[in-house]
């Protein structure tokens, strides 16, 4: 943590914004105006005062260095994370143009960053001491055993509802509409399996799209059936399996996997959101390792989760992985330097390959929807409506998922393309291909689509 | 299911269909293949079904690929340095309108330094970053008035990228050559052919490139087609012309003048009248000297106007309109167009060898000066006579030139227009010098930027003056707007005397001082904004 921080780019910073407006309202104080008494320390921390509507300017200060993550702090009574001073001061700082030099911090930085490492190290030291504390194990196992016997209850009563379902026919049920989605979906909340629920819900929102939708149905209905199956019988299931089952199911897990230490490139981060919370999920990969990990970190809804890194760096740090085979998911654990630039890439490989590795990955999970992949050597292509990534050296191709196909990152795709083959990291399923990041064919960090 | 391929080994392709209609009739009504009916149906089917679904997914196969675009062309131009495309990136990612309207804080207008941005990469010669295309080409097609420049800069990689995406067709359109096939100009071949064959718009496009090149062979072109031409495209293809006008398209334009439709007509003589020596300018300053004169009989030499009597078919021929508008009396109509229409050269004979100046500073018998004045305003921009403008302009500190005169504040913008950058500014300085800076906007639209030292100096004296007199800053925030843009960074210094909040006069607005204060500094960060994007623009010399 004694190492100078590289500058960030505006992109990187912009990536921080937790809406769009805030994004534009950090973009408009990324300038030196109202901005005095800036600076920033060796050690990853900026801070300044923003002339704001008041009589006293907004004291703000970013700590970028911090084992923890980047953190902020200001005066200003915005309730958003980080709020447009903050993004504003890493713009001015990520310019670079002086507009920020190095100094002592001010008192009160100087507090606030003393105030911040000192709670840190004590909820580290509270984690590894504190979690055999309170009622014993003993109690630990009692709850766990009336949970997983409500679960099964709410697996029991998903079996009869999806057989009364089949009974009837589906064409039948898409009558009954919506509701009948969202109720089942509140009982699998009341018997605490919230993955039920979700599956549920997407069950949901998926009857009445798209001229597939039967099939769609059929095929979301008997994974939920699987699903349901796989927990009644999880005892019979080999142990990396039952895991997987369990944490689809929704139990909590926590990350006890051994600690990886490894220079991660972040090869990407994503918002998605629905009404009740904000789901952040940011890809890794180990440089040393060749490992890929996925951190998924939460927001309320309309806030954006606190965990951000920047797409393009690779940062020091351990990692740990969930239970559960197959799956990528891990927990950031300590952090040992803010991101560095690194040249290295993950090394790409064919759409063919690519597929054949989503169809293994589905034997330690048949619920995954896509696995990681890196691709060399595609191109994208329109085909029809949509687009396709298309490999430069053979007659096979990846479609883009329709999600992909509408968003603003395809664009930033086909232009870096230009027609010539590109690296893209993505996400392959069953339903296609989202790219999340692409590196040009020439020296240069990953650009982020997403 | 998307293209991706289903397995290939699979014997459950028809189970497939038949476990998808089996599920939608409902197992009630058709029992699943291979188990029996009962209460149990539901479960098999299911069953069958998650064999199926994830032995369908485990085995999907790349589709064909589809034709791939052809690579898009080379941009031999150097890449932008890193902190400038950085600070593209920040320009694009302002969207006007997001902040909302209200007081405009501290924090300068990012979105409007775009234009300037655009100027000096493009002026410098660089390279488009390919991944900030996209945001370029949404940003030009919000504003056509970044178009030309936006364009230039993003290259011919973005106008490979637009054919792609039915939003940014415009970039086809409105770049020449942009369109797949427009012919470069020496095919002389090639450019007939799409003459004859060109939509509209692209031979708009193709008369405007060549014109601006090679006017002869643009107005040979247009004469060969012009008969089958229908009228709305006669008009369009004669203002081409405009570009390019010179004595050689007299015989072309008098032939137009005889055309059926009025606009075109009315086109053609306008631009006639703008070549002084054609026979149409000659035959419009004989009817119009004979309508004005200078009348010795009084004490003090002064113009008398008599008015044409009638408008005959030789003046409607020359693109006079005969039928005046509602509330202007016929015979200053008609005179109105008679001298703007005369060359300003043949006044001088006229009038007792007088020049400009002594001719506008002749008094004018009955009531006429206004109307007289006003003609020959628009007679100087239209034939674009330095002189006339200088007299018809007067000194910039005269008590009438802030009021409304006999010539408005619009006319003297375009008067300006005619006279070179450094007396424009000098005329501009003078003014706000003098009436401030109320009426200043549209005159300092005219000016070059970034404004020469004398304008710069008077409209920061101006602004000074306006706070100390404690009106609100944003009575001024046009010209506020126009000082962020268009003041030469380097007048930035100067400025930082004005950033502290005075204390307040007795008769001041209240709360002034502070908002003065925030639109200063709102143009000091702007101004030094500005220097930045300029350094950035240029790279250390290794």
């Amino acid at each position: 943590m004694t190492q100078q921080g590289v500058r960030w780019t505006a992109d990187q910073v912009l990536a921080l914004a937790p809406d769009p407006a805030s994004r534009t309202a950090g973009s408009r104080l990324g300038a030196a105006g109202p901005w005095s008494g800036t600076g920033s320390s060796g050690e990853g921390t900026v801070w300044g005062l923003c002339e704001g509507g008041g009589s006293t300017p907004y004291r703000t200060v970013v700590d970028i260095a911090d084992a923890s993550g980047p953190a902020c702090h200001c005066s200003c009574p915005s309730r958003k994370f980080p709020c447009k001073h903050a993004l504003g001061l890493l713009l001015l700082w990520s310019g670079g143009d002086g507009a920020v030099p190095r100094g002592e911090a001010p008192e009160w930085a100087e507090q606030w960053i003393a105030g911040r490492r000192t709670r840190t190290e004590e909820k580290r030291t509270a984690g590894t001491s504190g979690s055999s504390g309170s009622a014993g194990p003993e109690a630990a196992r009692r709850r766990a055993e009336r949970r997983a016997e409500r679960v099964t209850a709410g697996a029991v009563e998903l079996e009869q509802r999806l057989a009364d379902l089949l009974r009837g026919g589906l064409a039948a049920a898409e009558q009954s509409g919506y509701g009948l989605w969202e109720e089942t979906a509140a009982r699998m909340v009341d018997a605490q399996a919230p993955g039920l629920a979700a599956r549920v819900r997407e069950l949901g929102a998926l009857a009445g799209t798209g001229p597939d939708r039967p099939v769609r149905l059929l095929e979301e209905c008997a994974l939920l059936h699987l699903l349901g199956r796989g927990w009644l019988r999880r005892e019979r299931l080999p142990e990396g399996l039952a895991a997987t089952v369990r944490s689809r199911v929704g139990l909590p897990a926590s990350a006890d996997g051994p600690a990886i230490r490894d220079r991660w490139l972040v090869l990407a981060q994503y918002d998605t959101a629905d009404s009740r919370l904000t789901t952040r999920r940011i890809w890794l990969y180990g440089t040393d390792s060749g490992r890929t990990a996925l951190l998924l970190s939460y927001g309320a809804a309309g806030r954006a989760p606190e965990l951000s890194l920047p797409v393009g760096p690779a940062l020091d740090a351990e990692l740990s992985a969930y239970p559960g085979a197959g799956q990528p998911r891990m927990a950031l654990g300590e952090r040992f330097a803010p991101p560095t630039p690194t040249d290295v890439r993950p090394p790409g490989t064919t759409t063919a390959r690519a597929v054949a590795r989503y169809g293994e990955a589905l034997r330690d999970d048949p619920w995954l929807d896509s696995v990681p992949v890196t691709l060399d050597r595609v191109i994208p292509a329109p085909d029809g409506d949509g687009w396709q990534l298309a490999d430069a050296d053979e007659d096979a191709a990846l479609p883009l998922t329709p999600a992909a196909r509408s968003r603003p990152g395809l664009w930033r795709l086909v232009a870096l393309s230009g027609g010539a083959p590109v690296r893209v990291f993505g996400e392959c399923g069953h339903q296609g291909f989202t790219p999340l990041a692409v590196w040009p064919e020439g020296p240069g960090e990953a650009v982020p689509l997403c | 299911m998307s293209r991706t391929t289903t397995a290939v080994d699979a014997p459950l392709p028809d189970s497939w269909e038949e476990l998808v209609t089996t599920a939608l009739l409902g197992t009630d009504r058709r029992t699943p293949a291979g188990s029996a009916p009962g209460p149990d149906a539901p479960s098999a089917l299911l069953d069958a079904a998650a064999v199926a679904t994830v032995r369908r997914r485990a085995g999907l196969r790349p589709a064909p690929a589809a034709e791939r675009p052809r690579p898009a062309p080379e941009d031999p131009r150097p890449p932008l340095p890193s902190a400038a495309a950085r600070r593209l990136t920040m320009l694009l990612a302002d969207r006007p309108g997001a902040a909302g309207g209200g007081r405009r804080g501290a924090a300068p207008d990012l979105i409007e330094l775009l234009p300037q941005w655009l100027a000096a990469a493009n002026a410098r010669g660089f390279a488009a970053p390919p991944a900030a295309l996209p945001a370029l080409l949404d940003a030009a097609r919000g504003r056509t008035d970044l178009r030309p420049a936006a364009l230039r800069f993003a290259g011919p990689r973005a106008l490979w990228l637009a054919r792609f995406n039915p939003d940014w067709r415009f970039a086809l359109r409105s770049t020449p050559g942009g369109g797949t096939s427009v012919p470069r100009l020496h095919d002389t071949e090639g450019i007939r052919r799409f003459w004859q064959e060109g939509l509209f718009a692209e031979r708009v496009a193709l008369l405007t490139a060549l014109r601006s090149r090679k006017p002869a062979t643009a107005r040979e072109l247009l004469a060969e087609s012009w008969a089958t031409e229908r009228a709305e495209d006669r008009l369009m293809f004669l203002d081409s012309l405009r570009t390019g006008l010179g004595p050689d398209d007299e015989p072309f334009l008098e032939q137009a003048l005889a055309d059926r439709s009025r606009n075109v007509r009315a086109t053609a003589a306008e631009l006639l009248s703008a070549l002084p020596g054609s026979a149409l300018a000659e035959r419009m300053a004989v009817r119009a000297g004979s309508c004005v004169a200078v009348d010795h009989t009084r004490d003090t030499p002064t113009i008398a106007v008599e008015a044409p009597h009638e408008c005959d078919a030789g003046m409607e021929r020359d693109g006079v309109v005969a039928r005046a508008p509602a509330g202007r009396g016929e015979r200053s109509w008609w005179l109105g167009q008679l001298v703007e229409a005369a060359p300003l050269g043949s006044w001088s004979r006229r009038l007792g060898g007088r020049t400009p100046r002594e001719i506008v500073a002749l008094p004018v018998a009955d009531d006429w000066q206004g109307e007289l004045h006003a003609a020959w305003c628009r007679a100087a921009v239209r034939q674009r006579d330095a002189a006339w403008s200088r007299a018809l302009l007067g000194e910039p500190s005269a008590p009438e030139a802030g009021g409304p005169g006999a010539v408005s504040l619009a006319e003297r913008a375009k008067l300006l227009g005619t006279l070179g950058a450094a007396e424009r500014a000098e005329w501009v300085a003078g003014f706000i010098e003098t009436h401030g800076l109320s009426e200043a906007f549209q005159l300092l639209g005219v000016c070059a930027v970034p404004w020469a030292a004398p304008v710069g100096r008077a409209v920061v004296d101006a602004l000074d003056i306006a706070r100390d007199a404690g009106s609100y800053p944003w009575s001024f925030s046009g010209v506020m707007g126009l000082a962020e843009r268009c003041l030469d960074p380097s007048e930035a210094g100067r400025l930082d005397a004005l950033l502290a909040i005075p204390d307040e006069p007795e008769n001041a607005s209240p709360g002034a001082g502070g908002y003065w204060s925030e639109a200063f500094q709102r143009l000091v960060t702007t101004l030094h904004l500005r220097a930045t994007i300029l350094t950035e623009l240029t790279p250390p010399t290794p």
